[in-house]
Order: C-alpha cells, then sequence, then structure tokens
C-alpha cells in the first residue's frame, strides 16, 4: 500500500436549500484517499455519507449544491479541484468513469433494461477511449470475466432483468472498472443484496482492488462490512465527520462519544439478550402444519395451471406460548408469505395452522370463515417491515392507533383516548402526540406508534415482519428492548421474520431457516448460530459480516 | 449513469423540514396547498377560474343589459372605446365616456356603416341604474356594475350581434351557462365514475373486467357523431331549460369513463399497502376500510381529475351548441354565440363574435393548468 494522496477532500460543505431555510447536508468535512487503499464512510441515514460520495463525482441531486471546500485529485500531472469544473462540460465528464467509477445501490435502476449488458459496458468503454467495436467488445467479456460472470461472451447479449441482483452488481461493477479508474466509489453497493450475495460481491471489490490498486471509497451503514473491508474507516454524524481512525483502532479504541455509542449499538446484537429459561413444558399457542401456497403461474389447458410457484411448499412450525420464534431467510425464502397467510392475507392452498384462542377450543386458521377470523384479529397481531408505509398517512396517530380498539372492544372514545395516551407512554413516546400524523415522526418513532397499535387490544400472538429492517442500528436494539418488555408485561407469544441473523441471535428463542417456501432447519437459536446442521444454515450464518476485524484474514496478530 | 436517488432524495428532505418544526402537526390538505403554492402557472390559473366563475355567479349584475335586449338601429355596432378625459368649451376634466354612433348605410351593399360621432358623449360610471332584473330570480335590482348614465343610450365595449344585442352581456351571461355546465356535468360524472370505478378496483375478477369492457366500449364510439344521435332524440318542443339537463346527461353519460378509471387505478394500488392490510387485520369492517382508510387517499386525486374534466365538459358543450344541437336560444351559452361565427360575414365585418371562443380558451386553459397543479400536489407524500 502506497502513502501517495490521490483525492483531498477540503472543508467540503453541501447545502440543500428548502423553502426559507436551508439543510446542512455535508458541514466542513476534509479527508484524504491514498492509493490502493478503501476508506470506509460509515453513518446512520441522514449522515451525509452518500451525498458526499456523490459531491465527488459532482452528482449531487438539485436543488442541492456544493457550497465550498475543496475536491482536489491528482491526475499525475498536477492537481484538479472538482468543485470548479462544475457540475456539466467536457472535464468533468473526463472524470467521470474514467478517473473516478461509481456503483449505487440499487443494481436495478443503475442499468438500462433496454440494452443489452454488453451494449452498456462496450458503449463505456468506446466513450472513453479511441479503439475499435470488436476490440471494446474483447475487452467487455474479459471484464465480465474478471468480476467471475460465467459465460461472459453469452453474458454480454443478455439483458439486465435476465440476471439475479448479484449478477447486476457484478456487471454494474464490470461497466465501472471498464476503463480502468483508479478511484472506486461504491455507494451501499451490497445493501440491496442478500447476506450470502454479500460476502461474494464484498470479496471480489477487495480482489479487484488489490490486483488494480485502485483507490476504494465505500459508503456505508454496516458496521460487519466496515470490519470486513475497511483500511481506514471516517465516521459521520448528521452532516459532520465525527473520527477518522484505521480499521483496528476504531473498533479497539473509538475516541468520540458517537462511534463508542454506535460500536455499542452494533456489539449489543453481537450476543443474545438475556431470556428467562423456557418451561420444561411447552403449551403450543399455534401449529403450522404442512402449509403450503401454491400459485399458478400459467392459465394451461382448458385453465388448468400446469405450473405453480411454490410461495410456501409444506411448513411446519410450532409456536408456544410465551415464545419468541424467528424465521430466517434471504429474499424470495417465502419467510414474508408465511407470514402474512397466517393471518390469511393470502389463503393458503393446503394443511392447516391450529391456533388455539385465550377461551375455546383450537381452531384451524387456514380453514376458518371471515367471522372466525374477525375474532381472532384481536388476538394475532402483525407489525410490518416499513413503518412509512403502514400508517396511514391521513390518519392522525390516535385514529389509528384507536382503530382496532374501536372493532374489536367496546370502549368509549374517552376509554379509548386514556388508553392511547397510556400506551404511546409505554413504548416511549410522549402521551400527548396523538392529534399529529405519521410524517412527523422518524422511521424509530413510527415503529413504536406500529408496536403501540399491535399491542393495543393485549394481543396474545405478534407476527413482526422484519420489524427492525427499515431502521437504523442504533435504534434497532431499542425496538427489540421494548418488544421484549412488553412480551414480559403481557405473556406475548412472538413470530420473528427477519433476514438479519445478529437481530434474530439477539431476539428470538428458537429460530427456523427457510429457503425457496421450505423450512430447512429448526432449532435453538444458539444452536443453529454456533453450530448450524445444515449446509444452507452454514453457508448463511459464514456469509453474515462480524463486526469485528480481528476476524479478518489479514488481521495483524 | 443516471442518479436513480433524487427522487429518494427528496423525500428525505420532506423529511428533515417536516423536523425542523414548520410541518410538524401539518394535515394532509396544509401540505396539499404548500406543494400547489409553488407551482406558479397553477397559481395564476387557480385566480384566473375564481374570477371566472365569479363573473359567472354575479352575471346579472356585471352585465350592462339583459341578453335578450336588441336594438335594430345598432346591428353589428362596433366596440366602442373608453375615453377617460372630456375635453369641451369647459375645458379639460375627468369625465368616463363613451361615443354615439354616426350610422349610414352604404348605398352598394346595404351595409350598416357605423362613425364614432364626437357629438354624441355618452357619459358612464360604475353601479349605474339599468334594465330591472331578478337577482338569482330571487331579488329585483336595477343597479349595474358598469354602464351608461342613462340607460336608453347605445353601450357596446366588445360590439352587438347581429340584432344589436350587447356582445358584453351576453359572453357574462354565457359563462354562466358554460361554466355550470362543467361543474353540474362533471359532477354527475363523478358519482356514476366514483361507484362504477371503486366497485371495479376493489371488487376486482369479473365484475372488473365486465366495467372495463364497458368503459373502453364507450371511449371506442366517435363521440360527435353519438352526441348528435342523442341530441337529435331530444323532442324539439322541449323547454329550454329541460333541454339543458339533457345535455348535461348526455355529456355525463360519457365523462364518467375517465374518472372510474382513475378510481379504479387508485383503488387498485391501496387494496395492497401495508396500512390497507394493517387496518383489515385490525378487524375494520369492509364499509369502514373503504369510507375511512382508502377514500381519504382518494380525495385529492378525485379533485385532480374533476378539474382536468370540466374543460372536456365545457368544450364538448360548446362543440355541440356551435353545431346547433346543444342549446337552444333564448339559452345563451359561449357555444351558442359562437354559433353567429359561423359564417363568412361575421370574419370580415364583425370579428368580435370570436370574443367568445377566447373566452373558452382562457376557460379550458386556466383549468387545466390548474388541475396540472392539483394532480402534482395531490399526493404529498409521494415518493
Amino acid at each position: 500500500m502506497s502513502d501517495e494522496t490521490i483525492l483531498k477532500v477540503r472543508n467540503l460543505s453541501v447545502d440543500f436549500p428548502i423553502q426559507k431555510s436551508v439543510v446542512h447536508a455535508v458541514k466542513n468535512v476534509s479527508f484524504d484517499l491514498k492509493r490502493g487503499e478503501t476508506l470506509c464512510v460509515v453513518g446512520e441515514s441522514g449522515s451525509g455519507k452518500s451525498v458526499t460520495a456523490r459531491a465527488i463525482l459532482q452528482l449531487v441531486a438539485k436543488p442541492g449544491a456544493i457550497n465550498g471546500g475543496q475536491i482536489l485529485l491528482d491526475t499525475g500531472s498536477g492537481e484538479v479541484d472538482i468543485v470548479k469544473l462544475g457540475s456539466r462540460g467536457l472535464a468533468i465528464r473526463e472524470v467521470r468513469g474514467r478517473r473516478i467509477a461509481m456503483i449505487f445501490q440499487e443494481p436495478m435502476t443503475s442499468l438500462s433494461p433496454v440494452h443489452t449488458i454488453g451494449h452498456q459496458i462496450i458503449e463505456t468503454i468506446l466513450l472513453h477511449e479511441k479503439v475499435s467495436k470488436e476490440e471494446a467488445r474483447k475487452r467487455a467479456a474479459a471484464l465480465l470475466g474478471r468480476v467471475r460472470i460465467p459465460e461472459p461472451e453469452k453474458a454480454l447479449d443478455r439483458y439486465s432483468f435476465e440476471f439475479s441482483g448479484g449478477m447486476r452488481q457484478r456487471a454494474m461493477i464490470a461497466m465501472a472498472l471498464s476503463c480502468n479508474p483508479e478511484i472506486l466509489i461504491a455507494d451501499e453497493p451490497t445493501t440491496a443484496l442478500d447476506v450470502t450475495t454479500q460476502a461474494e460481491i464484498l470479496s471480489l471489490i477487495r480482489e479487484l482492488q488489490r490486483d488494480r490498486g485502485m483507490a476504494v471509497l465505500f459508503i456505508t451503514h454496516d458496521m460487519g462490512v466496515v470490519a470486513q473491508i475497511a483500511d481506514r474507516v471516517m465516521v459521520m454524524f448528521r452532516g459532520e465527520k465525527v473520527e477518522e481512525a484505521g480499521v483496528f483502532d476504531l473498533f479497539e479504541r473509538p475516541q468520540q462519544a458517537y462511534t463508542r455509542a454506535l460500536l455499542g449499538s452494533v456489539l449489543k446484537l453481537e450476543t443474545p439478550a438475556p431470556r428467562p429459561p423456557r418451561p420444561t413444558a411447552e403449551k403450543p399457542i399455534a401449529k403450522i402444519e404442512n402449509l403450503e401456497l401454491h400459485f399458478p403461474l400459467n392459465a394451461g389447458f382448458m385453465g388448468r395451471p400446469t405450473n405453480y410457484l411454490k410461495a410456501i411448499d409444506g411448513v411446519s412450525l410450532t409456536i408456544n406460548q410465551g415464545e419468541t420464534v424467528g424465521v430466517v431467510g434471504e429474499s424470495g425464502s417465502g419467510k414474508t408469505t408465511l407470514g402474512r397467510t397466517l393471518l390469511r392475507v393470502y389463503d393458503p392452498t393446503g394443511g392447516q395452522v391450529m391456533y388455539w384462542p385465550s377461551n375455546g377450543e383450537p381452531v384451524d386458521i387456514a380453514t376458518l370463515n371471515k367471522a372466525g377470523m374477525k375474532s381472532l384479529y384481536g388476538e394475532v397481531r402483525m407489525v410490518f417491515q416499513d413503518p412509512h408505509s403502514s400508517l396511514n398517512p391521513r390518519m392522525t396517530i390516535y385514529q389509528t392507533i384507536s382503530e382496532p380498539l374501536r372493532t374489536n372492544t367496546d370502549m368509549t372514545e374517552r376509554q379509548m383516548m386514556d388508553r392511547v395516551s397510556e400506551l404511546l407512554s409505554r413504548v416511549g413516546l410522549p402521551p400527548d402526540i396523538g392529534d399529529r400524523y405519521p410524517h412527523a415522526f422518524s422511521g424509530g418513532q413510527r415503529q413504536r406508534i406500529s408496536i403501540a397499535r399491535a399491542v393495543a387490544v393485549r394481543p396474545r400472538l405478534i407476527i413482526a415482519d422484519e420489524p427492525t429492517s427499515a431502521l437504523d442500528v442504533s435504534l434497532r436494539h431499542q425496538v427489540l428492548d421494548l418488544m421484549r418488555d412488553l412480551q414480559n408485561e403481557y405473556g406475548l407469544s412472538y413470530l420473528f421474520i427477519s433476514h438479519d441473523i445478529s437481530v434474530i441471535r439477539y431476539f428470538c428463542d428458537r429460530v427456523a431457516v427457510m429457503k425457496n417456501g421450505k423450512i430447512v432447519e429448526v432449532g435453538d437459536v444458539v444452536q443453529i448460530c454456533e453450530q448450524p446442521q445444515h449446509e444452507y444454515t452454514q453457508s448463511l450464518i459464514g456469509a453474515v459480516p462480524r463486526p469485528d476485524p480481528r476476524l479478518r484474514a489479514d488481521a495483524p496478530q | 449513469m443516471s442518479a436513480p436517488f433524487d427522487t429518494a432524495k427528496d423525500a428525505d428532505l420532506l423529511d428533515q423540514q417536516v423536523h425542523a418544526g414548520s410541518l410538524v402537526a401539518a394535515s394532509q390538505w396544509t401540505l396539499i396547498w404548500h406543494k400547489f403554492s409553488r407551482h406558479r402557472l397553477a397559481m395564476v390559473a387557480l385566480v384566473v377560474v375564481v374570477l371566472i366563475y365569479l363573473v359567472a355567479a354575479f352575471a346579472e349584475f356585471l352585465a350592462p343589459y339583459d341578453p335578450g335586449k336588441f336594438d335594430p338601429r345598432h346591428t353589428f355596432a362596433p366596440p366602442q372605446q373608453i375615453h377617460l378625459f372630456l375635453t369641451d368649451e369647459e375645458g379639460t376634466r375627468f369625465a368616463p365616456h363613451v361615443l354615439g354612433f354616426k350610422s349610414q348605410v352604404d348605398p352598394k351593399s346595404f351595409r350598416r356603416l357605423f362613425q364614432p360621432d364626437p357629438e354624441k358623449v355618452i357619459p358612464i360610471g360604475f353601479f349605474v341604474e339599468g334594465q330591472p332584473y331578478k337577482f338569482w330570480g330571487i331579488w329585483d335590482a336595477n343597479r349595474h356594475f358598469l354602464g351608461p348614465m342613462d340607460k336608453a343610450d347605445p353601450f357596446f365595449l366588445i360590439g352587438g350581434d347581429r340584432l344589436g344585442r350587447d356582445l358584453l352581456s351576453r359572453t357574462i351571461h354565457g359563462t354562466r351557462i358554460s361554466m355550470s355546465i362543467g361543474l353540474v356535468g362533471v359532477t354527475l360524472s363523478l358519482i356514476i365514475g366514483l361507484i362504477l370505478g371503486g366497485i371495479s378496483g376493489y371488487r376486482g375478477g369479473l365484475i372488473d373486467r365486465v366495467i372495463q369492457r364497458v368503459i373502453e366500449f364507450i371511449r371506442s364510439v366517435p363521440t360527435i357523431p353519438l352526441w348528435l344521435g342523442l341530441a337529435a332524440a331530444m323532442p324539439k318542443d322541449w323547454p329550454p331549460l329541460q333541454i339543458y339537463f339533457a345535455i348535461l346527461i348526455i355529456l355525463s353519460l360519457i365523462g364518467w369513463t375517465e374518472i372510474a378509471r382513475v378510481v379504479r387505478g387508485r383503488f387498485l394500488s391501496l387494496r395492497r399497502e401495508d396500512f390497507v392490510i394493517a387496518a383489515r387485520l385490525d378487524g375494520v369492517s369492509e364499509f369502514r376500510l373503504i369510507m375511512r382508510h382508502m377514500m381519504p387517499s382518494l380525495y385529492s386525486h378525485i379533485i385532480a381529475a374533476i378539474t382536468l374534466a370540466i374543460p372536456n365538459m365545457i368544450l364538448a358543450e360548446t362543440a355541440l351548441s356551435f353545431l346547433g344541437l346543444g342549446l337552444q336560444p333564448p339559452i345563451v351559452s359561449w357555444g351558442v354565440l359562437l354559433q353567429d361565427a359561423q359564417n363568412l360575414r361575421a370574419i370580415t365585418q364583425a370579428p368580435w363574435l370570436f370574443v367568445p371562443g377566447i373566452c373558452v380558451v382562457v376557460a379550458v386553459l386556466a383549468l387545466n393548468f390548474l388541475g396540472d397543479g392539483v394532480r402534482d400536489a395531490a399526493d404529498p407524500y409521494a415518493k
């Protein structure tokens, strides 16, 4: 690793004027990027990390504008100030792609769906270099081979929608590398990917960087990823640089309070929360047996479908009273569908779901009629993944939380008002916010409101569908701890759906691993995390980036 | 490399703005107004539309004359110019007036030619006494906003028509009919469209397919021949008011399809929203789910659809009446007025007969711009 600095950012400020005020997205940030190193910029949402990255390529979205500072790029023949180049014109285009390339979070929207992958890469090469078409095609194929896309010659003529998310991101990287850039800016390139795919992409980036001696500016919110790939780390908070240090120093000796808090909330999720021991004689609350949900894929001959999408393919799982059962799986594994089928958002095509209500005989939810389901809505509740879409933007907080009370109990308006304020303070919000609308709250607050709505009617089972995935890491354990407290208080059972092993390990008693609509392994959460038996579970657990740089292959002893 | 992040950034900005304080407790209408008021063209259009509807509301008062008052001595009288100052033997003083006409008949063409006559000074003023009228058909009144001091004097600000009727008065009265056709017609369309579109989008399945095919069928029928047919089927001896309502119904029978489609589309997408599923899992009844949870998300879209549908109604009425198959005199609408501008003689001798056409263009443009603005602002939470 040479010490030669290729990019110097000095006192960079980016402002977004809105109405009469100005939001300072990036305030006075300075840092250096050296040749051949990986600098991770880490921070929570709104920290200005992405804006910083985009400012370097003059890609700040309007009405935002760079409002001061310098971005000095070493071109080999003197320094160029990118700030002075402006956002259009030949000079900045010469920098973009050629010297500095960028890859984005969402590979689906960054690639054009109407041109072949090859066409897009060849176009980039021809744009920046004077080579023949055949030569460009050869180079494009070599690039695709380099990013380990199988059969690169054929892949050139395919469209982006024929590729999986990981493949698309590889193609994106190939395109970014097509003109041998000296700096690669990666803006959360793995956030939209599954954890096993993420591991592959990370190792690919690291490998390419070593081969080519590229400098990489890697933007992420995931401390695990930082620990895996960073040489140095810059922590940002609300547009300001908090701390900059080598990766080992930062994890072992964080200097600033914010960094310590951030690391603390990450590490807290690394160890399971203390749990009371399970009783020896378990009483089930819900028992899923051979549940199936098949969607017909084509009408076939005489309207009889010949092929099915098996979203849930024979799932059996028991949830005991007071227990937290996790369901973990990658996207498309059917875990969300499973949660929704339990409440008959989708009607299952086979199997049964026995449920033991608080009073009365067990019922089969899979075949229950409308009136029967209605009586269960007060006992079995759901918490959604995205707190932005699960709260009606046109209803006040009071209206939203009181809705289940209105339909499931016969409380008076007065009683409901008292109950809602009580619930709000219970989930850690001010009790007098009932007349506000959801847009006035942050993601974490909205998720608390969703939880208040779920527990308003004293439920017995809550199906929590990725309740922490949309939240920043510092908020995750807070929400989980709240859910844990409510569990102890009300004797709740949870079916906890997540793609994130760390929250499962922190929160759950038992865990089921799903793949392609089937459960491949069920067991105690510690056992699954420490000694996974199934091959798929092993690869899943192994791919999770741990927030500990000492686990890296190149860690100093 | 195109940027996939612009819209996300906007949402972030709204968030930050909200947390900055000003909009914390704002309701959705405040947010919509907030967004709408930044759309300059739409704001101008809003002012124009409000003015037009004010003219429609106070037509009797604003018009100098009754629309039916005719004056055979002043057929095709040209527009008069308003003079603010009068100069005579007593000097120059402020006295708004128009000049009367010297008329003579061209011996060759038998056309009546008008010249302003400086001798005939017709003083004009605001709130003058004029022809008596019944305001909104209820109150007796005789004050007019602007007119000649002596009601017997000729006063043609934008000219007269072939019977010597004041075009300004007729255009003002026409505003009421034309603009109300749009509003009432759209209300009718809205009721049909909301019900059928709502059922179609919420229920889905067979009933959705049937309604959609019906909509496609109606839209595939060429509109002018269809209107002509329907209008021709109307008995000739119906009173004008009855014809007015018949025309309304004919127009809305086609107009509802557009609104039904908008409503269906919104229902289809709303049905899958998390917050609607969440409400369903709260045990909310179907009726309450639609009225309380889904409808409020539709209001703003419906308002946008209405503002964009009104101009179509106005144009349709104008076209029908222009062809002589819509409203019949003595009812005055812009389309009826434009009938006079059908022949060559009007173009060469009395170009002012096109003024109602200008009104149509202004009203339709203003409503379209307004509709655009409302549509953009309709969903303040749009990402």
